[in-house]
This record gives structure tokens, sequence and C-alpha cells, in this order.
């Protein structure tokens, strides 16, 4: 019996309704199909739908042969194989992570809505995680921007085949619908993990860059209380600024403890709601979709150029007061 | 909660293993989970044996090392000694700190029976 769904062997995956048909796109990773229920409708998958109703990455009922030592080696194999295939499709991915409630969603929206005045010929689209419901993807949709639900069951994090397989959906889906001919420009792909900040933090799924968001009203501790989250992220936003007035949050003792952790985050503090900030959250994105933000050897000589300029003036530095 | 899918991580390992080695129970089987890596030792013992009965694992002996988590500190220049992320260099107290080692979450190896 397989333990992740409580089906027999014979895969046929037992109990569970409206199996996918499976399907290939090129990726070896043909153990995903047998435990994912697609709903027809928008496309939207919901792992963990059987018996067991739990779907636990790196396990599968075809077993394959190769032995890695590293236990988290078969997600990064395939976290490797979606950012290739990100990279060769344009597309900019952003893995995005915080407890629930820290208005990830909200951001989303305002994000997108902000974008079509912002960068009208970028194309976003969403990946959305969570254990149930699709409501998330709902108003996502609602802005127009394709968004497929991806539903771990009782799974508390997203994984590298989750993603490569609702990728698939949603670039199927696109084509289909892309009227416009543009479906080689770069495009933003938004993946909002499931709200939790604790084991998303292992997971690679082949993003760009993972973007931590920490709301106000959730204490300014949390980066010092929950540190491997803060130390996978490159930028953490601070969200529902416009609260502040009402609350008893420092927001100096958060970005000092976030950066106790990670000397490197960068921090972007704004509200969803009243737009304050996003401008600068926006400048960050474009940065990051510009087509020499992929080329990793272009960024690697900026950074060589900036150093170089850090490490010039502090020589200037040094020489004048001797002189 | 993650440690669930770690084990099953594991165990996926330890039976494609038993496929190519041939074997059918594992004696003993030795992890190694860096204070750094970001994983309760304890939940991933529970779920392993949780997950264990009526596979390969049945009955093994689990033993987990955690390799003490190591940074290299900016200002200081050398590698120090850091117990958990946020912490400050014992050395200088700066938080510079980029960790080196004590981040591996690897199966080390296994003493296997065959029936």
């Amino acid at each position: 019996m397989c333990v992740v769904c409580g089906c027999a062997d014979s895969g046929k995956g037992a109990g569970v309704a409206g199996q996918a048909e499976p399907h290939s796109h090129g990726h070896d990773h043909g153990h995903v199909h047998e435990h994912v229920h697609v709903d027809p409708r928008h496309g939207d998958l919901h792992f963990g739908g059987g018996a067991a109703r739990v779907s636990v990455p790196g396990m599968s009922q075809a077993r394959t042969i190769k032995l890695e030592a590293d236990i988290l080696g078969e997600n990064k194999r395939i976290a490797e194989q979606n950012r290739r295939h990100f990279e060769s499709h344009g597309v900019t991915a952003l893995n995005l992570l915080s407890s629930p409630g820290s208005g990830k969603t909200t951001l989303l929206c305002a994000t997108i809505e902000a974008l079509k005045l912002r960068a009208p010929a970028l194309a976003t689209c969403v990946i959305e995680g969570d254990q149930q419901t699709s409501f998330d993807a709902e108003r996502i949709r609602a802005t127009g921007a394709p968004a497929i639900q991806v539903n771990t069951g009782k799974g508390c994090h997203l994984d590298a085949p989750m993603v490569a397989e609702a990728f698939a959906h949603l670039h199927q889906h696109q084509h289909q619908h892309d009227h416009h001919g543009h479906a080689d420009a770069r495009s933003l792909l938004f993946i909002e993990n499931v709200g939790n900040l604790v084991c998303p933090a292992l997971w690679d799924l082949g993003e760009a860059a993972k973007v931590v968001v920490l709301s106000v009203t959730e204490g300014e501790d949390k980066p010092l209380k929950y540190p491997d989250m803060f130390a996978a992220a490159e930028l953490m936003l601070l969200n529902k600024i416009d609260l502040l007035p009402y609350l008893a949050f420092d927001v100096q003792r958060c970005i000092e403890g976030a950066r106790r952790v990670n000397p490197a985050l960068e921090v972007i503090q704004l509200s969803a709601t009243t737009g304050e900030g996003m401008g600068a959250w926006l400048d960050w994105l474009m940065k990051r979709c510009a087509p020499e933000a992929g080329d990793e050897q272009a960024r690697l000589r900026a950074r060589v150029a900036e150093l170089e300029a850090a490490l010039a003036d502090a020589r200037a530095g040094l020489r004048s007061p001797a002189a | 909660m993650h440690e669930a899918s770690l084990a099953g991580g594991i165990l996926k390992l330890v039976e494609d293993a038993a496929r190519r080695e041939g074997f059918r129970r594992v004696a003993a089987l030795r992890l190694e989970a860096g204070q750094l890596a970001g994983v309760e030792v304890r939940a991933l013992r529970f779920a392993l044996e949780a997950i264990a009965p009526d596979t390969c694992l049945q009955g093994a002996d689990i033993a987990i090392d955690e390799p003490e988590g190591q940074a290299w500190c900016l200002p200081c220049s050398a590698t120090v000694a850091l117990s958990q992320r946020g912490d400050a260099c014992p050395l200088c107290g700066s938080h510079q700190l980029q960790p080196t080692g004590g981040t591996e979450l690897r199966v080390v190896d296994m003493l296997v029976e065959d029936d």
C-alpha cells in the first residue's frame, strides 16, 4: 500500500475522485499525477486528496533507483529543473512566505493592480498555495491575472514537484488564452506559499528569490523567533504600516532583529491598503524583472563593481586623515 | 510538521538503496541534522518511528547526529561557533555571520540485514 494516499500498489489512486489524466510535459516527476486531483474549471490542483489526506514530497509509488544522501536532494533536483524552465520562458519567479494573515493575498492583488498601470506589458500570474479552498486564487483572478490554486491537503508547505505541476497547467492555460502574441516576453510569477513561518523555508521551489511578508500586527520579535525563514529570504516586506499609530510595534527593533539573522536582508515598509510604500516594492520588482537580472554573471559583475567602488572609497577614507 | 515530509524523504532514500543493494531490513540508520538545518530532531525521530511499521525501517535503531553550527565572522575573519541563527559572534559580538557548517541534512549510513 502506498503510505502517501493509502491507495493500492497498482497506482490506481483508490478513493480519489476525478483523477487527473496522466500527461507529459518533459519532466521526470510522473508520480505527482497519481496523487493530484485537478479541478476541471480552473485547473486548480489539490494534493493530499487520497485516503491519507497528506502529500509527502520525495515519496512516490514509482520508486526511482537513484540514491541521494541529501534528504532534500530530490526536491532540490526538481527545483533546479523549475529554475531552468522559468529562465527559459523569461519568467521571474518569487516565493512569497509569511504566517497566515499577514496580508499576502491583499498585497498581491494591490501589486497586480499597480503593475497594470506601471508596466502594462508585463504579464503576471500567480500560484496560490493553501491547505484547502480556492478562495485566494479566486481573489487573484478577479484582478484579471491568471491564477492556479494548489491545495496541499494536510501539507504545511509547497514543494518543487507541486510548483512544476502547477506551472505546467498555468502555462498551458496561458497559451490557450494568449491572443496578444507576447508569450515570449518577460513575465512575473508570484508563488504564494502556504501561510507558515517555519516549514516552507526548507523547500526550494526554483524561485529567483524568497520574499518574506511580516505585518506590524504580528509582533516585532518574529524574525528572531522564526529565524530560518528570515535567513532564507532576500527581501522582507513590512506590511500594514498604516496601522502603526494604533500599535506598540517598534519598526527599528524589528528590522534590527531581522538583520541579525540575515545581514544582507533588504526591507521595504508598505501598506497594501493605503498604497504607502508600494512604489519602492514595484521598483524592486521591476529591477528583478529586467532581462539582465536573469543573467547571473551580469549580476555578479555588477556586484564586483559595487564592492570595488566601496573598497576604493574606504581606501580614500583611510588615506585622507593621514594626509 | 515538515519533519513528516523529511521522514518520507529518508524512507524513500532507504527503500531505493534496498532495491539497489538487495537488502530487506535496516538494523541501524545514522542521520545528520545540523544545528542550523531548521529541523527539530525530536519531531524527526517521532515522524520516522510513525512511518517505520511495515517498511524496511521497522525496528531500526535510529541515530541522529547534530553537527554544531559554524559561521564565518566577517569582522573577525574567522570561523566561530553558532548554535542558533540570530546569535552574535562569541568573539566580537557582531551579527555579520555567514553560516558555514551545521546546515547539513543527510543520511550518513546504515547497517542492513538480509532475511
